[in-house]
């Protein structure tokens, strides 16, 4: 009998559908009996903004100087019917998170940075805390189904309302605060017995549909003096019928969030597997617009995945008015920051992967109510930080629009785009690179 | 507008609601009639301040919405919504009132001289509602805080995941939801139901009312729990 003892062998080779992290969760989940929680938004590859190129000008496009020839950047957010519409310098604004979720320095920080450029920042599940209203200078007030902390005095303090029926993250899913940190400044806010876990609706209470949701914003605008724009937000699960359907009810703002949009703390089930990416509702809710003829008229703000000037030109040119920044102007503040990445490792993780934001254990200070965790973040510091990098963003901005022979990064366009993926083409309705085709058209 | 020494008359016939609504939010004090509301949306919402407010006739949705200070009489029905958030004051409803009366009230009393429907008291945070008829489904959903005291009947799932607040029911209740339950009525209870009666003008014996609230067993995940999420 031969003796193959010796003979190479196969190398092992682990299953592509039971892959590493796939085994953990099982092992997790057969060890706890409780569905994974964690923040942030998926995690996965999707097509996104990467899998396009901005064109460039050539022969046939005008190209303007770098740094040289002006290159505007501002926007105005909801002339439709508000009499004070927002007048931002940049088109990159602060996404809604919660104090919370979030500590106070933090949203002091974010108020900080946002107004050092003259954008927007927004509240959250939760209310508007004097830290943060004080340090803004445009502050959107959501207006959520919990309706935590929700008082008509905030409401017309507020320079904007952001209707929020959903995010990107967990359409149509509530919102979720675990109990280690409802502290007694998070209760008092919520009106919730300190430490219990705190669920906010997933739908609005005295509303069923965008009938109702179309008198809800007349009697919002009646109680603020028809002064303030409002926004409604969903996440980006149908969004074409979502946005024609705000537009119908009377938005200013249409904000559409794609499945990359962060969270603080939802199923990981739910994060990764419900709602479409950003680059697939920017088209559809642009589609919206344009069908209806309220392109430009009805601004529309895109979030998700945002991460660098070349994102925002590219929503930009797809048809977005604006755009909103959550995990990136966290990460700005210091979230996920390798310097510490032995606090990380403690917690089982490590920088760049940690999400148990829920816990309330942020090294970084951000994602917490422990005080004195929470002191680590100087809101003056991370503010700055992040200012600079919606700085940079800004400039990248200018940088690609120029490229394309645009005086003002509103005018970059469809035209201006080319896919890398077939993907990337259908979804976003631009031609495949080097063809004149596009995915089902 | 029509004024007179005691009173002034705002007409929705000859107005229009955001007329009316700013006369109303503007007044620091002062009584006012609202005549010919027909049905309108949103109609006495916002105000700030200690004025005496009376609606002739049925109102839309979100009457008296986040009333603060004020004083809100609707003579007739009410649309839903009815004194959603109010923070403070007093709105009364002589009629039937629709589905999330008084829903995430902060503050103030809310009442209901005949019938509500569902969601009345939706995630109230501190609002007491006192209702003369019969409540719907799904009342005192998600409940923080505040008292709802139903002197008829209470439909299906009463106080589903309530939080802190309390439910005082005359009548039949159809059945409770997640984590609600039957609690014992004691002295402090009988004394707080009295004085919301009185207030909302209701005659009726503390003894007749059995309370309910939260048996604070879901109040933080257990897997144990499995079967009742």
């Amino acid at each position: 009998m031969a003796d193959y003892s010796d003979a190479p062998r196969t190398l092992p080779k682990k299953p592509w559908t039971f892959d590493d992290h796939t085994l953990s969760e099982i092992r997790r989940a057969a060890a706890t009996g409780i569905y994974d929680i964690r923040g942030g938004g998926s995690k996965r590859r999707l097509p996104h903004f990467d899998d396009l190129v901005l064109l460039g000008a050539s022969i046939s496009r005008y190209a303007l100087e770098g740094y040289r020839e002006k290159c505007g950047t501002d926007v105005i957010l909801g002339d439709r019917f508000a009499s004070k519409p927002l007048h931002l310098k940049i088109p990159i604004t602060i996404a809604g998170m919660s104090f919370g979720s979030l500590s106070a320095n933090a949203k002091e920080a974010l108020g900080r940075g946002a107004s050092a450029m003259g954008t927007s920042t927004t509240t959250g599940d939760g209310g508007m805390t004097p830290e943060e209203r004080g340090q803004s200078r445009h502050l959107v007030y959501q207006y959520l189904p919990s309706r935590y902390g929700m008082n008509p005095d905030d409401l017309r303090k507020a320079d904007a309302i952001e209707i929020v029926v959903g995010q990107g993250a967990k359409p149509g899913g509530g919102g979720m605060l675990l109990g280690q940190k409802i502290t007694d400044r998070v209760a008092g806010m919520r009106t919730l017995p300190v430490g219990v876990d705190q669920r906010s609706a997933c739908r609005h209470p005295d509303w069923t549909g965008p009938d109702d949701m179309e008198i809800k914003i007349q009697e919002l605008r009646e109680i603020t003096n028809w002064e303030k724009p409002i926004y409604v937000k969903v996440g980006a699960a149908r969004p074409y019928y979502d946005t024609a359907l705000s537009v119908k009810a009377g938005a200013d703002v249409v904000v559409v969030d794609g499945m990359q949009g962060g969270t603080a703390a939802t199923q990981d089930v739910f994060i990764e597997h419900v709602g479409i990416p950003t680059l697939a509702a920017v088209r559809e809710a642009v589609r919206a617009l344009t069908d209806l003829d309220m392109h430009r008229k009805v601004q529309l703000v895109v979030s998700g995945g945002i991460r660098n000037g070349a994102d925002v030109a590219k929503a930009l040119a797809m048809g977005a008015d604006a755009v909103a920044i959550g995990t990136a102007a966290l990460v700005a503040l210091g979230d996920n920051d390798p310097a510490l990445e032995a606090e990380y490792q403690k917690l089982g993780t490590t920088a760049g992967a940690y999400d148990d934001w829920h816990e309330g254990r942020d090294p970084a200070g951000i994602s917490t109510q422990d005080p004195e965790l929470a002191k680590r973040l100087d809101p003056v510091k991370a503010g700055h930080r992040l200012a600079n990098y919606l700085a940079v963003m800004t400039l990248e901005l200018q940088t690609l629009a120029r490229a394309n022979g645009k005086s003002h990064v509103r005018n970059l366009e469809p035209e201006d785009l080319a896919a890398l993926t077939v993907e990337a083409a259908a979804m976003a309705g631009v031609p495949l690179a080097g063809t004149s085709w596009i995915p089902g058209q | 507008m029509t004024t007179t020494l005691a009173n002034t008359e705002l007409d929705l016939a000859k107005l229009d609601r955001r007329q009316v609504n700013r006369a109303l939010q503007e007044a620091a004090k002062g009584d006012f009639t609202v005549t010919n509301p027909g049905g309108t949306h949103a109609l006495a919402c916002g105000l700030m301040h200690p004025v005496s407010v009376t609606i002739k006739g049925h109102c839309g949705y979100y009457a008296a919405g986040m009333n603060k200070e004020a004083s809100v009489t609707i003579e007739g029905n009410a649309g839903t919504g009815v004194a959603e958030n109010m923070m403070s004051g007093v709105v009364r409803v002589t009629g039937d009132a629709s589905q999330s009366a008084g829903a995430t009230g902060h503050g103030g009393l809310l009442v209901i001289e005949g019938n509500t429907s569902a969601r009345c008291g939706i995630s109230m945070k501190g609002i007491d509602i006192v209702v003369g008829g019969n409540i719907g489904h799904m009342c005192a959903f998600m409940a923080q805080a505040g008292c709802l005291v139903v002197c008829g009947d209470a439909g299906a799932d009463l106080g589903d995941s309530i939080y802190e607040a309390r439910i005082y029911v005359r009548g039949r209740v159809a059945s409770l939801g997640a984590d609600c339950i039957e609690k014992e009525m004691r002295d402090e209870h009988r004394a707080e139901l009295a004085d919301l009666l009185e207030q909302a003008g209701m005659d009726a014996d503390p003894s007749a009312f059995k309370r309910y609230g939260s048996a604070r067993e879901l109040y933080n995940f257990n897997i144990d729990n499995l079967d009742a999420y």
